[in-house]
């Protein structure tokens, strides 16, 4: 048997990597909040073309990472979900209304006509962006909530994670929760253009091209303020620790300390950044340079992923609980059992085979298109 | 503990809504997936372009509702944290992973290669295009097959045990989950159910297209694609229907107490193919049960077990401790008021394991596990005030079950003269009463999925794990007014989204195939 401690760092591992790709992939998000602006009919329907091709792996990826955390971290899935209701509910509301939208837009008999399905776009562009990185913000600035075993005897009363009152508007009107919101759309929407810029087969000295290149100017650079703003944040926000099993105790610094104790994470941190940056400064300078994508993409990744690493790693609370510090989630108190973890580590072995396909259909669907 | 109830009728509401409007859809992309690779797989072999323009059409068909599929199914694997989060917790460590490992296994699977099968036809070669037309068919039925695990688990749960010390379940042998015979005949149940569907949906609109007199050679070998699939699967689905009401009566006899308003069972019990329900009757009175019923004599005895003369339980003869075991043998077990007591001996029993766990007491925690062991068993029934409250709504789960079981009877007969006909005797296709046969059936094969799920869904009612776990155990912490709020966006939302589906079909139909 593996040890069950190693399991539950594998499985953060994968959370984190599933994390990473999700915010990667809201690129396709990122461009939908484009879809509104002033464009000709020709560049709405290439842009619709190319993102069309992408929004599933989006989707799917999000319903996966929804799984995974479920599997190997259902404390998290009860009392997330459960507690941080609407937060949720409107995260999912906005991808339903992706969900049809690609599809039905240009068909006839819509009923709604393809500027609504357009605007349901530029919705869950903005609206999933900004509450996945509230989401997510939740993991180092807080919650309100309780967990308590024993209440599901309680006939009457049975919940044990109970949440604030609010059930999640408080979070999305936290500002620190929404500075990394606004962050992650801003991020989304620089992806996007760079995607677009890299993805759409016209020449790099086109309208449209050019547009992409201004988009990724004025966007990158919003991103860059409010990533320095989080990244000022989070190093200077206190965290909760488990020393040795015991009790959780608030730390101050505990990210910028988790930062020193985890040179992985401070170099993926590093590193990522400084891979964004050249994605968009080189496309800012260049106008020729259209492969901003794959050095802001692998860049995000390596952030995202060191985030989940401060945020888990080191005997941190990545879920803490502002109204209860012993609440606060663990990957240690928060996780299956070794057998579960266990039998889903094997299933996990599929993922590269999973990534092989998707790369080899990705390139296969997108050879032809930029001939 | 009113607004406890509230809140779960609205949370198991919204649930219904959500999962019946997924049903809708999900059906249609099971069969015509698979209707649609067939029709790829001679196009690729025979290269004719009707076979071509026939794949074409279908899939748009498909595609269109696909998206609606999609969007209401990633509501449903959140809501079980959104609006069932206890449950979440209690069982997350054996749930939780068949729902991973549908996202990693089938949803990959299906949103990569379903790129290809609408974009890549100029783009990759007629080989890879029908390959990934079938491993999109593969991955829509992983998708079923794990989540239909899920269902089963909950309905037969198996390959766990109970850990007083994390007071949840934990998965001990991942196999007993993955095999359990529930889950199986679950799997293929729903998934040739979709054949049905679809079979019904092909041959419905090519009864459409002729009754319009367009594309008669295009609507003739889309019927006998369609008649096919649809006739290996409803003979599929009897089977492992048959197979399912075994289970039933194995596992969850109430449920089947239910679907046939039985009371009182016995030996050689008779089955009801027709009746109406008393609505006075309850469990401890004596009205009798029907105000009119035709029977089948021995025909629940051969259902329930495939034995004419053997023992049926009915709802007042479990709610006394009268059941069969999972050998088909009768036995008596402890009457509901003695499970009641138990499970809250149970609940007690953990209460105490808790404490002498917080003192470090090993011996009393040893002692009090032993007891939590030899109640667990019951340990649901220790929500329950009364033994009422663990019968099921008879009247839908006996209405619903016969309207399934009559629609499949007649889907039978459907597809023997769609078939009979398509070879044998085309010339009944220019008939207006078999034109408008084929298109009506199109509701009535809806109505019959429908009514499956909600007999099996409703009929397990009070549970949400079978014995362990009631619903009202397994909600989240909000108030009812939020859940109803949900209720009605989502209400809302799925009806306009279904309204415009319905539209761009109508006009996809009309439209016809491309030249």
């Amino acid at each position: 048997m593996i040890d069950t401690a190693l399991l539950q760092d594998y499985w953060w591992l994968l959370i984190s990597v599933l994390g990473a790709v999700l915010v990667f992939l809201l690129f396709v998000q990122g461009g939908q909040t484009m879809l509104l602006d002033r464009l000709t009919d020709s560049d709405r329907s290439n842009m619709i073309h190319s993102l069309g091709h992408k929004w599933e792996l989006t989707f799917t990826t999000l319903v996966v990472f929804g799984g995974a955390f479920f599997a190997a971290f259902p404390l998290f899935y009860s009392t997330s979900f459960g507690g941080a209701y609407w937060l949720w509910m409107l995260i999912l509301f906005s991808f339903v209304l992706q969900a049809v939208s690609y599809e039905f837009r240009s068909k006839p008999g819509n009923l709604f006509g393809t500027r609504t399905y357009d605007t349901f776009l530029f919705i869950n562009g903005c609206l999933g962006c900004i509450l996945l990185g509230v989401a997510v913000a939740m993991f180092f600035f807080g919650a309100e909530f309780t967990v308590t075993k024993t209440r599901i005897l309680d006939a009457g009363s049975p919940v044990i994670s109970v949440w604030a009152p609010t059930h999640g508007f408080e979070a999305i009107f936290n500002w620190r929760n929404l500075v990394l919101g606004f962050t992650v759309l801003f991020l989304a929407r620089t992806l996007g253009a760079l995607y677009l810029r890299n993805n759409v087969a016209l020449p790099a000295d086109s309208d449209f091209q050019g547009r992409m290149r201004f988009q990724v100017l004025v966007n990158g650079t919003v991103f860059a303020v409010l990533f320095i703003a989080f990244a000022i944040l989070l190093l200077t926000s206190p965290g909760i620790r488990t020393f040795y099993e015991g009790e959780p105790q608030s730390v101050p610094y505990a990210y910028l300390q988790n930062f020193l104790a985890l040179p992985a994470a401070a170099v993926a941190f590093l590193v990522g950044t400084v891979a964004v940056l050249y994605g968009i400064i080189r496309t800012i300078l260049s106008a020729t340079f259209r492969s901003g994508i794959w050095a802001a993409g692998i860049g995000t990744i390596l952030v995202v992923m060191s985030l989940f690493w401060v945020a888990g790693y080191n005997d941190t609370a990545y879920y803490p609980s502002l109204l209860d510090t012993a609440s606060s989630l663990t990957i240690r108190n928060s996780s299956s059992t070794q057998f579960t973890l266990q039998v889903m580590s094997w299933v996990s072995l599929i993922v590269p085979f999973v990534i092989a396909y998707i790369a080899y259909v990705w390139r296969a669907m997108d050879r032809r298109t930029s001939c | 503990m009113n607004d406890l109830i509230t809140v779960v009728d609205w949370s198991r509401w919204q649930f219904a809504l959500t999962a019946m409007y997924h049903w809708l859809f999900v059906p249609l992309t099971l069969g015509i997936a698979v209707i649609i690779a067939v029709m790829e797989t001679v196009y690729y072999r025979t290269r004719s372009p009707k076979w071509l323009r026939m794949t074409k059409f279908w899939m748009t068909l498909f595609g269109i509702n696909f998206a609606m599929g999609v969007a209401t199914g990633i509501i449903l694997e959140f809501e079980f944290g959104t609006n069932w989060s206890n449950y979440s917790w209690f069982v997350g460590d054996i749930f939780g992973a068949p729902l991973a490992i549908e996202g990693l296994l089938a949803f990959f699977m299906e949103s990569t290669f379903i790129a290809v099968m609408f974009f890549g036809w100029k783009k990759v070669s007629p080989g890879f295009h029908l390959a990934a037309t079938w491993l999109t068919a593969i991955g829509a039925s992983l998708s079923a097959l794990w989540i239909l695990i899920a269902n089963g688990w909950m309905q037969y749960p198996v390959g766990m045990r109970f850990d007083p010390e994390q007071m949840r379940n934990v998965m001990d042998n991942f196999w007993a989950v993955v095999l359990s015979p529930v889950a199986i005949h679950k799997f293929f149940h729903a998934v040739l159910s979709g054949w049905v569907l679809s079979g019904v949906f092909v041959v419905g609109v090519s009864c459409w297209l002729l009754m319009r007199k367009r594309e008669r050679d295009f609507a003739i070998s889309s019927i006998k694609v369609g008649a096919w699939i649809g006739t290996i699967g409803i003979l599929g689905t009897l089977w492992t229907g048959d197979s399912s009401a075994v289970d039933v009566a194995r596992v969850q006899p109430m449920k089947l107490a239910a679907m046939e308003g039985l009371y009182n069972g016995g030996r050689s019990q008779s089955l009801v193919a027709f009746g109406i329900l008393n609505p006075d009757k309850r469990y401890d009175n004596d009205a009798d049960p029907f105000l009119f019923k035709i029977d089948i004599p021995y025909g629940l005895s051969i259902l329930a077990n495939h034995d004419p003369h053997s023992f049926v339980p009915g709802i007042t003869d479990l709610i006394n401790g009268m059941t069969i075991d999972e050998q088909g043998d009768t036995v008596r077990t402890g009457s509901y008021a003695e499970r009641i007591a138990s499970g809250l001996e149970a609940h007690n029993a953990l209460r105490l394991y808790d404490a002498a766990l917080a003192s470090g007491d090993k011996e009393a925690q040893q002692r009090l596990r032993n007891d939590i062991d030899a109640h667990f068993a019951d340990f649901g029934y220790g929500y329950l005030t009364d033994p009422s409250e663990a019968i099921p709504p008879v009247a839908m789960t006996f209405y619903t079950f016969r309207i399934m079981v009559c629609a499949g009877g007649y889907l039978l007969l459907f597809f023997v003269v769609a078939l009979f006909a398509v070879y044998r005797k085309e010339k009944w296709f220019d008939s207006r009463l078999i034109q408008w046969g084929g298109l009506l059936t199109i509701p009535v094969v809806w109505i019959c999925s429908e009514c499956g799920w909600i007999t099996a869904e409703v009929g397990r009612q009070p549970w949400i794990i079978q014995d362990l776990m009631p619903t009202r155990a397994a909600i989240s912490d909000i108030s009812a007014s939020t859940v109803q709020t949900t209720f009605w966006m989502f209400a809302a939302v799925f009806t306009a989204l279904l309204a415009a589906e319905a539209c761009i079909m109508l006009k996809q139909i009309s439209k016809g195939p491309e030249k």
